[in-house]
């Protein structure tokens, strides 16, 4: 349907080009994700023999029958621990990877990222609600926290649209990062606040504001699951717009874009994204503006390519910093969220120089 | 209950002492001979002029101590965390978050601390109101210390030291009546849901070594600090022999909710029925009440032993 409404203009030829290009570098995504997958199994704090981790995943296959000689607790470790930890890690780190390039075509600027836009602060403050006032977990059979974090996670995006817009004739793109900033520190204080008045119940959410992969498990990939699937769909469905979008809301209606309708469903995907993986895993920053911009800086602007790179980039990205996280003070952790700016801050530094100088 | 106890044993000893040229007196102290009072603490010499009628305290383990020493009637007002005994005088005051006009407000003539957040100290002196600062200790020597410069600085010396030599006492016989086993049980401490645990480094885990615990954290010393936070996969690699939760009140966990944690079914400690459910407020103060603490974790023992054999 898109490529009807965009192939008889140069921009569509352009993307013709483009799409000749993509298998090389989503290759170079995959396989980089297949090895950080492969490597945050095999390694950890527990020492487990790789061939035998190899034996025991194979034996799960349907029709093969190996022994691995892992003993049960080894096992355990390896199926009830690592492997949903490694998938968790790769969810949240697709989705917020995915979420940041959306909102950076969507709201044209390169600094949008759920962290800045006060998405990921109103998720928060969404989730300490819900933990402080809501009716007790335990009889529900749904959970409350993706809920009531993606209303957080909208209110905020649209607060922060609203208050970016209000300056007038005068908006740049710095205008709506300001609005941002200052709509997820009110958050942020309005979070601190009820997590102050009910410390007594709420100490979990002081650890949990790091980031944490820590307490991973199937019921939490389950809990994100739907919420990622739908999401990454409903961007990446949105792709080819997106890179209409960039030409500038005029002539994305010249085109046929329906502009207004496609933002607010990007929007609204890539808020419930991030909300469903501030819910399961706390504030982890940076990723949602490093993984995309570095995306860029290797292959151009195309979201064609920019958006299923992040989801690719983003998944290893997380997966190799929780595996870092996890094994640097082995058995001790370091909390993920430290990891991903410590070490995302300089790789992204070092991107940014050499493309430079390229350029 | 225990002030009670306390303040019987006074009388006691007051009457027993009557012909001693020290008399104790009752809240007039204007006159007491053992002021001015000076005592070395964390924060240097900290000088009391006169018996402190006013205290306020900020740490809830140094109210446990100033009510365990009989100095409760000298208590104006204690922070909102301090929540024993019950008739403390509980405040809306912060330790973490100390308002120093709130504080001033009570008119203390004595200000308790454990950790200064950050120039409260500073800002009091600046008032001319004492500052005694408590923090959180190594060791029982600490505990001990700090009671005695409750007891020095409130004017209750002599029930500091009795308390102190009943704490003494008392886990001593503890100590002694922990079964001894061939192989040093292992245990886990969880100090919350995401676990955050204690070494042996720490005061929490120096009590856990009285009685010949073996801390699976010691081998996340090289983290560098007390409080390292642990991996799941290792905890149930190490497989403890006991599991005790501080984080039943702070997070709601128990025996039940662990047994339902991924993987955990297979630790040794959840098997035996040897996940201990502790108060957090005992384990996590290192007043008085570390008796009742390792008196917890000594039936623990016996259970585990009377099982075992």
């Amino acid at each position: 349907m898109t490529a009807t409404e965009t192939s008889a203009t140069p921009l569509g030829a352009e993307m013709v080009r483009t799409a000749g290009l993509r298998a090389g570098p989503m290759a170079v995504g995959v396989a980089c994700l297949l090895a950080a997958c492969l490597a945050g199994v095999l390694i950890g704090p527990v020492a487990l023999p790789p061939g035998a981790v190899g034996r025991d995943l194979l034996d799960a296959l349907p029709f093969v029958d190996l022994s691995s000689g892992l003993s049960p607790a080894e096992s355990a470790i390896l199926w009830e621990l690592r492997l949903p930890r490694v998938v968790l890690g790769g969810v949240v780190g697709a989705v917020l990877a995915l979420s940041g390039a959306a909102y950076q075509g969507v709201f044209r600027n390169p600094l949008a990222d759920p962290y800045l836009l006060g998405v990921a602060a109103g998720a928060g403050l969404g989730v300490t609600l819900a933990v402080a006032y809501g009716p007790g977990l335990a009889g529900w059979s749904i959970d409350l926290r993706p809920v009531a974090a993606f209303a957080g996670a909208l209110l905020a995006v649209a607060a922060t649209y609203v208050l970016g817009r209000s300056t007038g004739r005068t908006r740049t793109a710095a205008t709506l990062i300001l609005a941002g900033v200052a709509m997820a520190s009110f958050l942020t204080a309005l979070q601190t606040f009820v997590q102050q008045q009910e410390s007594e119940t709420l100490r979990q959410v002081y650890t949990w504001i790091l980031g944490t992969l820590g307490t991973a498990g199937w019921d939490q990939v389950l809990l994100i699951l739907p919420y990622a699937v739908v999401a990454v769909a409903a961007i990446l469905v949105h792709r080819r717009h997106l890179d209409v979008l960039s030409v500038g809301d005029e002539e994305a209606d010249s085109l046929g874009v329906r502009s207004t309708r496609v933002r607010l469903i990007v929007v609204a995907a890539a808020s419930m994204g991030t909300a469903a993986a501030v819910a399961v895993s706390g504030l982890i920053g940076f990723v949602g503006i490093i993984v995309p911009h570095t995306v860029r800086l290797v292959v151009g602007s195309s979201y064609r390519l920019v958006l299923p790179l992040s989801v690719a980039f983003g998944a290893a990205f997380l997966i190799l910093s929780d595996l870092l996280g996890r094994t640097v003070v082995a058995p001790a952790e370091i909390p993920i969220g430290v990891v991903t700016a410590f070490f995302g801050a300089p790789f992204f530094l070092v991107i940014l120089r050499r493309s430079r100088r390229l350029g | 209950m225990r002030r009670l106890l306390v303040l019987g044993a006074v009388a006691i000893v007051g009457a027993g002492c009557a012909a001693q040229p020290e008399p104790r007196r009752g809240s007039e102290g204007s006159a007491d001979p053992a002021f001015p009072a000076s005592v070395e603490a964390a924060n240097g010499t900290v000088e009391i002029p006169e018996r402190p009628e006013h205290i306020v305290s900020l740490s809830p383990t140094s109210t446990e101590m100033l009510f365990a020493i009989g100095a409760g009637d000298q208590v104006e007002a204690v922070d909102d965390a301090s929540n024993y005994p019950a008739e403390a005088p509980q405040t809306d005051l912060s330790g973490y978050e100390p308002n120093v006009e709130a504080i001033a407000g009570y008119e203390p003539d004595l200000v308790v601390m454990a950790e200064d957040p950050g120039g409260l100290e500073k800002a009091l002196e600046a008032l001319d109101l004492p500052v005694l600062a408590q923090p959180a200790a190594q060791s029982l020597g600490d505990t001990y210390l700090q009671i005695e410069q409750l007891g020095t600085t409130t004017g209750h010396t002599e029930e500091a030291a009795a308390l102190i030599s009943d704490m003494q006492r008392d886990i001593q016989e503890l100590v002694a009546t922990a079964p001894t086993f061939q192989r040093a049980p292992t245990y886990y401490h969880e100090l919350d849901d995401t676990y955050f645990t204690v070494t042996s480094d720490t005061f929490i885990g120096q009590v856990y070594a009285l009685v010949g615990l073996e801390n699976i954290a010691d081998a996340a010393r090289g983290a560098g600090t007390g409080y390292p936070q642990l991996s799941a996969e290792y905890i149930l690699h190490a497989n403890p022999d006991f599991i005790f939760l501080s984080d039943t009140k702070c997070c709601g966990e128990s025996a039940e909710t662990v047994a339902r944690r991924p993987g955990w079914g297979r630790i040794g400690a959840v098997q035996d029925g040897a996940v201990v459910e502790l108060d957090d407020d005992i384990a996590s103060r290192w007043g008085p009440r570390v008796v009742d603490f390792l008196r917890a974790v000594v039936e623990a023992l016996q259970r585990f032993a009377s099982g075992s054999s």
